[in-house]
């Protein structure tokens, strides 16, 4: 194996320039909780390491517009004893506490989880649901770029060399609003999604809903934006039969693979019915606040 | 390639290592500093033998690079004890017969102490999913559970437990 080169920048700055400089043998290092397994197992040999933890940007939630800016590499620990944040989108921050151990809880990051890529990746529907933008940093500068765009298949994003996340957005949100996040998983906890649903809604003071966004998790190669399904919702009561379309839109959007963790007709009538579940607890949310 | 050289914080003492870039902090504990209480089981974060404290929060010492500790604070396995005397956590163990090939009990006891330093009073559930990243192929975990309940009842002030 070639050597493998270490750097903690401490600029945004230096860290773009090393990342450009290493080009495709550079690896971002968040929480680690990816990158040293493909490490350790030689999936990956990179030439380059740059550990952005030393950014305080990228460490950071401070408010921002009525919302939070959330460094990508905070913890899902940090994200959890939040509370303002927690009371904002409780549906974004359980899916980054449903990640793995209280040890993996301490590293892994919602920065990390987008850019792994993966389809099953547990924040990334909770984070489409809810609007969020991040703060990509490269060598042309900085971008504002929606969540759903960032991932274009397994393992891959639209991230130019020398690219990296700095942090996400979560906007502010009308009264009366609610997110929340479920995912199918075989077991209590410690598994990766065979479905995850993320719903983020508004309902008026009459309880008709306004405005809602639905996103599905490991049912296509990326986390999907389903407009279908939210449209099932806007100018109901989310009473059965909006809740029937529902889950007609969210199995009709899904594209899943067959494994022996989910069959493709369990996946994609797993999504309709986490899709129901998810909505009512946004909307038990929503009413709430 | 030279090695790095890193300036860090171990159990309270000022530590110098030199460490390979691709080096975890497990194996610098355990190769580099003979620090050999944390275990290897896994080395891909699921087994949690490795546990350690670093900068105040538990995780596994085996997902983190070596050249990460710059700086920060680790807590390890061996700074549990002072001297002879055992942590409460460590003596509840014992009493409890919570181990059996003890592979997996220097994690088990760093998360545990994590965890009542955060709550005295955690419900069975709460320990049994805090302790969740912890694996034990001997004890059916049941054992363990009730050395962490105990040496939480102890804590607070309240008399051994059931």
């Amino acid at each position: 194996m070639d050597y493998m080169r270490f750097e903690a920048p401490s600029s945004v700055d230096a860290a773009v320039a090393l990342l450009a400089e290493g080009g495709g043998g550079a690896r971002v290092l968040a929480g680690g909780t990816d990158l040293l397994v493909q490490l350790r197992s030689g999936m990956v040999e990179p030439s380059l390491v740059v550990d952005i933890k030393r950014l305080p940007e990228v460490r950071e939630i401070a408010a921002e517009d009525g919302g939070f800016r959330v460094g990508a590499a905070v913890s899902g620990a940090e994200l959890g004893e939040h509370a303002e944040l927690k009371a904002l989108w409780p549906g974004v921050v359980e899916s980054a506490e449903l990640i793995g151990s209280t040890q993996i809880q301490g590293r892994a990051s919602m920065g990390g989880n987008l850019c792994n890529a993966s389809p099953a990746a547990d924040t990334v529907p909770a984070l489409i649901a809810a609007r969020a933008t991040c703060t990509v940093a490269g060598p042309r500068g900085r971008r504002e770029v929606a969540v759903e765009d960032i991932c274009t298949g397994p393992g891959r994003t639209s991230l130019a060399p020398g690219e990296f996340v700095v942090s996400f957005h979560l906007p502010a949100r009308p009264a009366h609003s609610g997110d929340a996040y479920l995912r199918f998983i075989p077991r209590t906890e410690m598994d990766i999604a065979v479905v995850g649903v993320g719903v983020s809604l508004t309902l008026d003071l009459q309880g008709a809903c306004t405005q809602a966004e639905v996103s599905l998790g490991a049912v296509a190669p990326t986390a999907l934006r389903v407009r279908e399904a939210a449209e099932a919702l806007v100018g109901t009561r989310l009473d059965d039969a909006a809740m029937e379309a529902l889950a007609r839109a969210a199995a009709a959007a899904c594209r899943p693979i067959d494994d022996k963790r989910g069959t493709v007709a369990f996946r994609t009538r797993v999504a309709g019915v986490l899709a129901q579940r998810a909505a009512r607890i946004a909307a038990d949310r929503a009413r709430s606040n | 390639m030279a090695k790095l050289h890193i300036t860090t914080t171990i159990n309270g003492d000022a530590t110098e290592f030199l460490c390979e870039p691709e080096q975890t902090l497990l194996d610098v504990l355990r190769d580099e500093l003979q620090l050999t209480g944390s275990k290897e089981g896994c080395a891909s974060g699921d087994c949690g033998a490795c546990s350690v404290m670093l900068d105040g929060r538990l995780v596994c010492a085996c997902l983190v690079l070596g050249a990460e500790a710059a700086g920060r604070t680790v807590e390890t396995i061996e700074g549990v004890a002072r001297g002879e005397e055992l942590h409460l956590v460590q003596r509840k163990f014992l009493e409890h017969h919570a181990l059996q090939c003890g592979v997996c009990t220097p994690g088990f006891i760093v998360a545990a102490k994590a965890l009542l330093e955060r709550d005295t009073d955690p419900s069975e559930t709460e320990v049994r999913y805090w302790l969740a990243g912890n694996l034990c192929r001997c004890t059916g975990y049941d054992k363990i559970v009730r050395a962490v309940l105990d040496a939480a009842a102890e804590m607070r002030g309240e008399e051994a437990g059931a």
